[in-house]
């Protein structure tokens, strides 16, 4: 069972290319479809809660997924301690599985590429590729704003909420503010914005009664 | 004491990492750039490297990171593990508490808006994090910019073009392959700089 979510992990792992998101259909495919650990709706759930915990969604669901089915397939015949512990042994095996991957190619690389980075060759593709990072990092903006402002495109606050991602940028930018800030001071403004609107909302219906 | 900051950057990372890894990116730029454990070239052949090898870009950095700033394996074990550890933690609580999460937070609506304005600030991360990319490091010549331009129009197309055809528009989504993107850019800058 450690094993297999293991297994699963690390195939899922070594075999999905650019990033976490990446991942989720084929973790869907093992977990739900061909493993039958967990059902769509959970899944979906999981996905939910893996993408509003702070992290990296891959290993989030990894974690979460670990556990539920720890959780679900502790064995009787083992002592209390050991069940008790399985759901974290679970997680272990999982999170392992999802890192072990890119965490040996990447230090494989590490090792390596300086050593030849200073290669003219290397240099010269290097030059083609910097720019071309820079343009993969910016594109997926457009959609992902169009995205933020789902289910109500530029409705309910969209477009002040946009300007604030606009401020947010200018002061990272040019400011040189830790992105830390910039989040932390984004859940205050929620949080108190969304009191307040509360508050208005009171009131509001309290006048008209 | 490098192996602390190492610690402390890395969890920070993992602790406000809200988004994915385009929004990790900019987290972990600010921290590698502040303490000068590479510079703004090493890091964006290092995010190059991360979109065409497995797994998550955060994972890949934060292994990357530790080695070059420690020269030590351990490194990238301390700041890989200390980017988990913050996600680690939230996750066991909420799955500690998963039943009532499901029923009573799903709807909350300070839960609610404080996720939708994080998906705003994102993009601020996001843009930010390109903009300081733009580097006379990065973009040497007019070379750099066509590529630039190139790669973002032909990552952008197959959104704008929605084409009654299937078959060029599953020609387009190719194209737009970030993995494809970089080999070619990388081609390109082999014919023109050697």
């Amino acid at each position: 069972m450690l094993l297999q979510l293991f297994w699963t992990y690390l195939k899922v792992g070594t075999f999905t290319l650019g990033g976490g998101y990446a991942m989720l259909p084929l973790i869907q495919r093992e977990v739900v479809d061909y493993r039958r650990w967990i059902d769509e709706t959970e899944f979906l759930n999981m996905i939910a809660l893996a993408q509003s915990a702070p992290g990296l969604i891959a290993v989030n669901s990894a974690i979460f997924i670990g556990y539920q089915v720890g959780a679900k397939h502790i064995s009787p015949t083992k002592g209390r301690v050991l069940s008790r512990m399985y759901p974290y042994m679970a997680v272990a095996a999982a999170v392992a599985g999802a890192v072990l991957p890119s965490f040996v190619i990447i230090l494989a690389i590490a090792m390596v590429f300086a050593n030849y980075s200073h290669l003219p060759a290397v240099e010269a593709v290097m030059k083609g590729v910097r720019p071309a990072v820079v343009a993969l990092i910016a594109a997926p903006l457009l959609r992902m704003a169009m995205k933020a402002n789902n289910p109500k495109p530029f409705r309910d606050g969209g477009i002040a909420l946009l300007t604030w991602s606009l401020a947010a940028a200018m002061l990272i930018w040019l400011a040189h503010v830790s992105p830390v800030y910039i989040i932390l001071a984004t859940i205050v403004l929620a949080l108190l914005c969304t009191w307040l609107g509360e508050h208005h909302r009171m009131r509001h219906n309290k006048a008209a009664k | 004491m490098l192996y602390l900051q190492l610690f402390i950057s890395f969890f920070k990372i993992g602790l406000f990492g809200f988004g994915g890894g385009l929004a990790i990116l900019s987290l972990i730029q600010h921290e590698v750039l502040a303490y000068g454990w590479m510079t703004e070239k090493e890091f964006v052949d290092i995010v190059a490297i991360s979109q065409v090898t497995p797994g998550p870009i955060g994972i890949n950095c934060a292994t990357y990171v530790g080695y070059t700033a420690t020269q030590s394996v351990w490194g990238s074990v301390l700041a890989t593990g200390a980017m988990i550890l913050p996600g680690l933690i939230i996750m066991l609580a909420v799955c500690k508490v998963y039943q009532v999460l499901r029923t009573r937070f799903a709807d909350n609506l300070y839960f609610q808006n404080t996720l939708r304005y994080l998906r705003f600030a994102v993009l601020g991360l996001i843009a930010a994090a390109a903009l300081l990319l733009v580097t006379p490091a990065t973009f040497i010549d007019p070379y750099s910019t066509i590529l630039f331009a190139a790669v973002f129009v032909l990552t952008i197309l197959p959104q704008l073009i929605r084409s009654p055809r299937p078959a060029l528009q599953r020609t387009l989504s190719v194209l737009s392959h970030p993995i494809l993107l970089i080999v070619l850019a990388g081609v390109a800058g082999y014919i023109i700089y050697s």
